[in-house]
């Protein structure tokens, strides 16, 4: 099955590993990955910020550069909804409507794709440690991924999962929000994780980068030993 | 109090409130104990999503007829002979609700919980004229007391002191003695309160609902306030917004079911009273004299545009429970009398983008308010709209970062500046860049790192080893 890889600019400017652990996962699950050059940001920062207009030229890009693909794959969950919400952003434009629309139906979250997709819920990967997994916001509420992250934790050997208190709620990271309200912003995290802590889990995984990098700054800023990792980087342990 | 709470900015408010540890322990406990009971009633209902959806279409049915309804409740409140005034403006309201003041002579005016009239600013209105003005809703009194602080919740205004907070502002202001129990608290604050109530002129409610077929309103308190508040005055007067109606006892049924539940996570409340006109013959209470003030004060221009769901709102706060941002920063940050989530989006509408537009930025746009909302209103969707607003119609927004998004425009429409911007990432962050760690960043990332690290970027972007790898070159 080929496989069109929708990294997000988060990944390819930060978080490297991360996009290669989603490569060598899906490669071993049988699947062919395609990287189309010409893909760019998702336009969300943007978009999210009030600037329609502007990010609309990212999405065009995106339309474009992802038109030829069968299954659109990203390893986040905030930015497959943006895919999602292409549709609504181009309502009434005969030209980019139905493109975006054709876009939207065939894109998924990274955790949906082999679960539902490829059918998959044990991807044979080992990990020895106690962690816990921050629940994304956009990635459960809008875009309805709720179930599959937690399937694929569930069958990695050497795992012990641990629940996250309050783990509905956001992180703080918010995109702009992050910077342009860093006070409220950096209380949020500090929460996230006081609760992160009280689990006692040394390994704290995710699904979206942009949590990640939040939660994991204020994690290296506090210098506690508590390791943090993609899912797809858990799901590449063998 | 008018709807604007304070002339401080938005940002200095931020800071103080995230300074007051007192208030934030107060909020996230209270807002902890609310989200899990409200869960808890919605699962012991069952069927919570089709409430919801009965719930958003009862409201849209309403606001898509209410010129219909708000004609029909207005014939019936007149055949059981009470007065109904239409006020376009706060102050139409205001002046209208003097005049009854005056004509009765009133010196004393007891009051149940009411959030329209705090946007009307009616106590002040009266206060005006030499009347004594009463709150008696326990979290209103409290307030009232303290110096007329402004609410910080619309369901529980006073959620944001504690108990201890409570004692004092008895002791300092009214000499109090006793201990900073509840239950005594509630005691001292009752027997006050009883003696005003003998002795009120004329009683002023809100309006949970208002039935069109009957030309009723129904009151919700677990205070039993508002009971005393409608049966002992002669005179009674029912302050609505305009869009707070329901076509019959059915639907306010359903929408009760939904309030109660979603407010405080109760099945019922203790007292939900539904009243009719004025005292008929053979009553043995209840007022002689009824009016009902129909507010618009600003709803008829939100009715009919993109921002009209938020006209659903009924005003029970879940959204305010499950917001993260209000968690932390409390209900006076917003300087509205309408705050949380609720607020960020109803508060520029009524009272104009110049005071409220830092609100709609401060959110995640997480959706947990969405997802709690018993009506379905898309807050989350019309919290992003306003932000879409401010930018393209009011252009409201800071130059620096409409230039920063004129650039994000410029680069993410081609290719190959967006390539050669990732290039340049990591050296251009390298003069702060340690172990791969920025620690204190410049613009926009200094209010990211005061609280948190930020990765440096990547030397090789994930492209470029994609592209290697694809040429059999695999590196890593």
């Amino acid at each position: 099955m080929k496989v069109t890889l929708f990294a997000t600019c988060l990944v390819d400017m930060f978080q490297g590993d991360v996009g290669k652990a989603v490569v060598e996962v899906l490669e071993r699950l049988g699947c062919e990955i395609d990287f189309p050059e010409q893909q760019i940001c998702c336009g969300q920062p943007a978009y999210n910020s009030g600037y329609v207009k502007e990010s609309k030229n990212a999405m065009k890009k995106m339309i474009t550069a992802f038109e030829h693909a069968e299954y659109i794959v990203s390893p986040s969950g905030s930015c497959a909804y943006m895919f999602k919400e292409y549709p609504e952003v181009f309502k009434g434009d005969s030209l980019w409507e139905p493109k975006a629309i054709a876009l939207a139906a065939k894109t998924y979250e990274f955790t949906e794709f082999i679960v539902n997709v490829l059918k998959i819920e044990d991807v044979d990967a080992q990990l020895e440690g106690k962690a816990t997994y921050h629940t994304s916001c956009h990635m459960t509420r809008l875009l309805g991924v709720t179930e599959a992250p937690y399937k694929l934790l569930q069958n990695v050997k050497g795992l012990q999962y641990v629940d996250l208190p309050g783990k509905d709620r956001c992180c703080g990271f918010g995109g702009t929000f992050s910077v342009k309200m860093g006070n409220i912003s950096g209380e949020m995290v500090n929460e996230k994780v006081d609760n992160v802590e009280d689990t006692g889990a040394d390994i704290l995984i995710g699904a979206d980068a942009g949590c990640l990098i939040n939660i994991g700054g204020r994690i290296h800023r506090q210098g506690k030993p508590i390791k943090v990792m993609h899912i797809a980087e858990v799901l590449n342990c063998q | 109090m008018a709807m604007k709470t304070s002339n401080d900015r938005f940002h200095d408010r931020v800071t103080k409130e995230l300074e007051n540890q007192f208030m934030r322990g107060a909020v996230s406990s209270a807002q902890d104990r609310f989200q899990t009971r409200r869960l808890q009633q919605a699962q012991e209902l069952g069927h919570w999503e089709e409430w919801r959806s009965h719930g958003e279409e009862i409201r849209k049915h309403v606001l898509e007829n209410l010129d219909y309804y708000l004609y029909q409740l207005s014939e019936n409140v007149a055949k059981r002979g009470g007065h109904v005034f239409f006020a376009q403006t706060a102050q139409e309201a205001t002046a209208y609700i003097q005049g009854i003041a005056k004509k009765k002579n009133a010196a004393k005016i007891v009051k149940s919980k009411s959030m329209v009239t705090e946007e009307i600013n009616l106590n002040a209105a009266l206060e005006e004229l030499g009347c004594e003005v009463i709150e008696t809703d326990l979290g209103e009194y409290i307030l009232q007391v303290a110096d007329h602080e402004p609410p910080s919740h619309i369901v529980a205004p006073a959620l944001h002191k504690n108990k201890e907070q409570i004692r004092d502002v008895f002791k300092d202001k009214q000499g109090y003695t006793q201990t900073e129990k509840p239950e005594e608290l509630a005691l001292y604050v009752r027997e006050k309160l009883r003696h005003e109530y003998l002795t009120a002129d004329i009683g002023i409610t809100g309006c949970n609902f208002a039935i069109a077929e009957s030309g009723s309103i129904t009151l919700v308190t677990n205070e039993g306030n508002a009971d005393l508040v409608t049966a002992l005055p002669k005179t009674q007067v029912t302050v609505m917004g305009m869009e707070r109606i329901v076509p019959t006892f059915e639907e306010m049924e359903v929408l009760v079911s939904l309030l109660t539940r979603s407010a405080v996570g109760q099945k019922l409340t203790s007292y939900i009273t539904t009243l009719t006109g004025i005292k008929d013959e053979g009553d043995t209470d209840g007022p002689e004299e009824f009016h009902l003030v129909i507010v618009d004060n600003g709803r008829s221009s939100i009715l009919g545009g993109e921002f009209q769901p938020i006209l659903q709102c009924i005003r029970c706060a879940a959204c305010v429970n499950a917001c993260p941002v209000y968690r932390h920063v409390g209900g006076h940050t917003y300087g509205s009398i309408y705050s949380g989530p609720v607020g960020v989006v109803l508060s520029p509408l009524l009272g104009g983008y110049d005071d409220f537009k830092e609100l709609p930025y401060a959110s995640t746009l997480c959706g947990a308010c969405t997802d709690a909302c018993p009506v379905k209103i898309p807050l989350h969707q019309l919290i992003h709209r306003h932000r879409q607003v401010i930018v393209e119609q009011e252009g409201k927004a800071p130059v620096s970062e409409k230039l920063l998004m004129k650039a994000f425009g410029l680069g993410a429409s081609s290719p190959t500046l967006y390539k050669m911007a990732t290039k340049m990432a990591a050296p251009a962050m390298s003069p702060f860049t340690k172990n791969h760690t920025i620690s204190n960043g410049p613009g926009p990332l200094k209010a990211w790192t005061e609280a948190r690290d930020f990765p440096a970027p990547n030397k090789n972007s994930f492209r470029d080893w994609m592209k290697n790898r694809t040429k059999g070159d695999e590196q890593t």
